[in-house]
């Protein structure tokens, strides 16, 4: 294990860990966006509870937005509610068209 | 309210208005941010629509989820049919895959808001 990746929060750790196994991503991006959510209600103030996830995996070719994030959401379902309030998706396969 | 219960509540109310967004607060007030991009992207596509705030009721908070087998808030739905979150809302505005979709659907909405 790297330096870096000991000091990573745990949350963040194992999106990535969870993420990894499932969907085999061929780029992989997990932004904890919780300070900007911090206070506002409902969120648990843990500092660990936002996530913008941007992922780029060949199991999606072929899916619709919806079945691309019912991956996602599947592969996290172990954290979802808690710790993870809110994920932020952007889902693409390999050679999709980016804006 | 039985979970049961709770989805026919859900699938009539579905059923009786085109276009539905169960989110966290209500359209003029929402309490979420993802929330609030929804009711701001129906909003500029002058679509008419039903907010239902989960705030007010938990078992639909819950119900919605297992309903749609989607773990997060804010859902649309356009004419019964679960259509996304924000996130997919908001790309399918950006591609003019919303207006689109509102088409296929005859879901009236402000044309004139998007050329103006």
């Amino acid at each position: 294990m790297t330096a870096q990746s000991m000091s990573q929060p745990s949350v963040e750790a194992a999106v990535q860990s969870a993420l990894t196994a499932s969907l085999h991503p061929t780029h992989l991006e997990i932004v904890n966006e919780s300070h900007l959510h911090a206070g506002h209600r409902g969120s648990p103030g843990t500092g660990d509870s936002h996530f913008r996830v941007v992922i780029v995996s060949a199991d999606f070719v072929g899916l619709s937005r919806i079945a691309r994030h019912r991956l996602v959401n599947r592969a996290l379902a172990h954290l979802m509610g808690k710790p993870i309030h809110a994920l932020a998706l952007d889902t693409s396969a390999p050679g999709d068209h980016r804006d | 309210m039985s979970e049961q219960a709770v989805h026919d509540w859900i699938r009539k109310t579905v059923a009786s208005n085109d276009v539905v967004v169960f989110m966290k607060g209500t359209k003029n007030f929402p309490q979420c941010g993802f929330s609030g991009q929804v009711a701001q992207i129906l909003g500029h596509v002058g679509v008419d629509y039903k907010d239902v705030n989960v705030l007010e009721d938990m078992g639909i908070r819950e119900g919605i989820k297992s309903f749609s087998d989607w773990p997060t808030i804010p859902q649309l739905y356009v004419k019964g049919e679960f259509v996304g979150g924000c996130d997919i809302i908001r790309e399918m505005f950006q591609q003019g895959e919303l207006t689109q979709l509102l088409d296929e659907k005859h879901v009236p909405y402000d044309k004139s808001k998007l050329t103006a």
